[in-house]
């Protein structure tokens, strides 16, 4: 073993972020100004990628007036940042693992998850409805940040293992201040670990603007204090977001070590239901970035190179409305709990304590029903 | 790593009788495990190269190499978080918080992801992890390296809560901890690290989560775990110059509790006494306390009595003989217990 207390210095330029974010598409639909070393997803691929994002953006939508209707007990909406929602999960492959928050629905819907497995924890009939292996999506985080170092020890785990896995962490702008995100980023950077950390700044953490969480030029540059290359991308273009992700999932897979990507986006609805966004940001600040919707842009550009006609997207907007009116009758599909499984799961076996308060809560279930209540 | 065994680990490797130290003892059952499971890795800080502070860990990384025995970035939530990600990779992670004060940073990694990942996916997510925490007072450690913390671990479901009171046992339940399919908080007794136990070193034994009586008594029960079972076997020995037979019941798991053992031996004594450490007010011996009172009530000769710690943050070197529970203690609360 050959140990090294002060290692030589580094030429560090590389490992900062552009100035300016990086841009495939511009917000008109047009070629971007400021594309970098990024290479514009092939034709199949954008029009994927839009697709997807027309799928999400509907059932988001639609989980939001579930929320009205009592259905989902909360919801946080990605709405406005379709992009880095799903460019984000289209540029993994089969076999890497996908690390969501709570904002993160459409991301994992786009993974593959169904809309009721996907909605179990919003809807409030246990946490994480579905099998986290089946689908390589861990459990949505709601504690900020702490799944970032679960995708540090996954990532290099199954490198241990001699297994060829990349794990992708998304985060916010607020979950950037928390001590995870520094030391998962400090982690995957000393053990060079196949690790992509996505930041989608979407300006806010619930109320609290980006200029009171952080002094730092961007949170991309960030990076270079933990020897990690950053990107800095426009978050409202899928092709950056997907060609940034998935070039940063090639450099781990190949052993190049972590890479921490912000994507510029915003969040357009409240940051939950329960949430009055009129409190802290004005209508003109939503109306212009309405302005830069991502679907949008990516329709102008397709549409622009004859790539999407209109009947393509009538398609993709029945598509969208049929898988909507699915998830709306599935969410509104009564839910059956089964108190005797509060027991289950805490341990491998039920101890014997917990044996005997489930044959408590049953024996206090049945006299309840037999009093008629 | 070439080969992956999965599965029971082989026969116990039985030791000769010998003198053994907590630390050997400990350090053997990690050298065993790491040899008869290949999903089995070490890291923490300084666990390396180093062998640990308290050299529990010495010689592995050189036998099993860096990849399978590693020194971490100094940040255990780190530590924490990055081993239930291992564990979720089919690992079996043994992580080391340097002393019990230190582990906190890593609470919320154990708390609200190690204790309730299975849980929060119905079963779907296992994490067989072991946090090794030297925890305890008596070694004259300066502020921050004495807490008892069990409490805080022993409340949060989802987690097992262990403490060897002796080599021998130390060996059995780190390799039964490493076993088990649950996370497992492994709380070492620091003090009693370089304690000797004439011992062979083996797997048989009881399981992880049962008691073992250390000493038959007829007249009163002294429930005591970690560094406390020394202590309370010597009170047991200085109680037979007044006239009283002392049992005493090495608890092992904290969490859950082997009610049966701690019942069975307080029905028939009649008496209790419960010894630990950390400070009495809602500390793990006002649980043990409430459940003998609940279960043994009309057995009782007198109330389940506490010797603990004060209630006062862990004292400094010079003044902690006056906070931790000592034979005198002990046998001042067995006189209190209504003798005729």
């Amino acid at each position: 073993m050959t140990t090294v207390a002060h290692p030589t210095p580094v030429d560090s330029s590389g490992l900062l972020p552009s100035e300016a974010p990086l841009q495939l598409i511009d917000q008109d639909g047009r070629p971007g100004g400021n594309p970098g070393s990024l290479a514009l997803p092939a034709p199949e691929m954008l029009l994927e990628l839009h697709r997807r994002m027309v799928l999400g953006r509907q059932v988001d939508v639609q989980c939001t007036a579930l929320t009205k209707q009592g259905r989902l007990a909360v919801y946080p909406s990605s709405r406005g940042q379709d992009a880095c929602e799903v460019g984000a999960v289209l540029a993994l492959r089969d076999q890497d693992w996908l690390f969501p928050t709570y904002r993160d629905t459409v991301a994992i819907l786009t993974r593959g998850v169904p809309a009721e497995q996907a909605l179990t924890l919003l809807r409030g009939d246990w946490h994480c409805g579905y099998d986290p292996y089946q689908y390589r999506v861990a459990p949505q985080c709601t504690p900020l940040a702490t799944s970032a170092l679960h995708a540090v020890g996954l990532a290099h785990g199954a490198r241990l293992r001699g297994q060829d896995v990349v794990a992708l962490t998304l985060l916010g702008d607020g979950a950037t201040s928390e001590g995870d995100t520094h030391e998962a980023l400090n982690f995957a950077a000393v053990w060079h670990a196949p690790a992509v950390f996505l930041v989608q700044n979407n300006g806010y953490a619930i109320s609290v603007p980006l200029s009171k969480q952080t002094a730092a030029p961007t949170l991309a540059a960030k990076g270079i204090g933990y020897g990690i290359p950053s990107l800095l991308v426009d978050g409202n273009d899928a092709a950056a977001v997907y060609a940034a992700v998935r070039a940063a999932v090639q450099r781990a897979a190949a052993g190049g070590g972590p890479t921490l990507i912000e994507a510029l986006t915003y969040r357009i609805e409240a940051h939950t239901n329960a949430d009055d966004a009129t409190r802290y940001r004005n209508a003109d600040e939503v109306q212009a970035w309405l302005a830069r919707d991502p679907i949008a842009r990516l329709e102008a550009y397709l549409r622009a190179r004859s790539l999407l006609s209109d009947v393509d997207v009538t398609a993709v907007a029945d598509e969208a409305a049929q898988l909507a009116a699915d998830v709306r009758e599935r969410m509104n599909a009564d839910v059956t709990v089964d108190p005797a499984e509060l027991f289950e799961h805490v341990y491998a076996r039920p101890t014997a304590a917990l044996e005997r308060q489930r044959a408590a809560l049953l024996e206090e279930l049945e006299l309840e029903a037999e009093a008629g209540r | 790593m070439s080969t992956v065994t999965v599965g029971q680990a082989p026969a116990a490797p039985v030791t000769a009788p010998a003198p053994v130290t907590m630390a050997a003892a400990l350090n053997q059952a990690l050298a065993d495990a790491l040899a008869a499971d290949d999903r089995v890795v070490v890291f923490g800080e300084d666990v390396g190269t180093l062998g640990g502070v308290f050299r529990v860990t010495d010689g592995l990384a050189a036998r099993f190499g860096d990849q399978r025995v590693f020194d971490t970035p100094l940040a255990e939530a780190g530590i924490a978080g990055t081993a239930i990600g291992m564990a979720m990779a089919g690992l079996v992670p043994v992580i080391e918080m340097q002393f019990d004060a230190f582990a906190y940073p890593a609470f919320e990694q154990v708390t609200s992801h190690l204790a309730k990942l299975r849980n929060r996916t119905r079963g779907k997510l296992a994490l067989p992890v072991v946090v090794r925490v030297p925890y305890g007072g008596g070694i004259g450690g300066v502020e921050h390296h004495s807490d008892s913390s069990e409490a805080y671990y022993t409340h949060t479901a989802g987690l097992r809560v262990v403490a060897p009171g002796t080599p021998g046992d130390a060996y059995r339940l780190l390799r039964q901890a490493i076993t088990c399919p649950d996370p497992v908080i492994f709380l070492e007794p620091k003090r009693r690290y370089w304690s000797r136990e004439t011992t062979g070193l083996a797997l048989s034994g009881p399981p992880i989560d049962r008691a073992m009586l250390r000493r038959p008594g007829k007249d009163v029960t002294l429930i005591a775990y970690g560094a406390m079972v020394a202590t309370a076997l010597e009170a047991a020995e200085a109680a037979t110059g007044e006239g009283w037979d002392v049992e005493v019941i090495d608890l092992r798991s904290l969490s859950p509790v082997d009610d049966q053992t701690l019942t069975e031996s307080v029905r028939r004594t009649g008496r209790a006494v419960v010894v630990h450490e950390a400070s009495g007010f809602a500390g793990y011996g006002a649980e043990i306390a409430a459940r003998l009172t609940e279960e043994c009530f009309f057995h009782l000769e007198a109330p389940v009595l506490r010797v603990t710690g004060l209630d006062i943050p862990y004292p400094p070197p010079h003044l902690e003989q006056y906070h931790l529970p000592s034979t005198d203690r002990i046998l001042d609360a067995i006189a209190r217990l209504a003798w005729e």
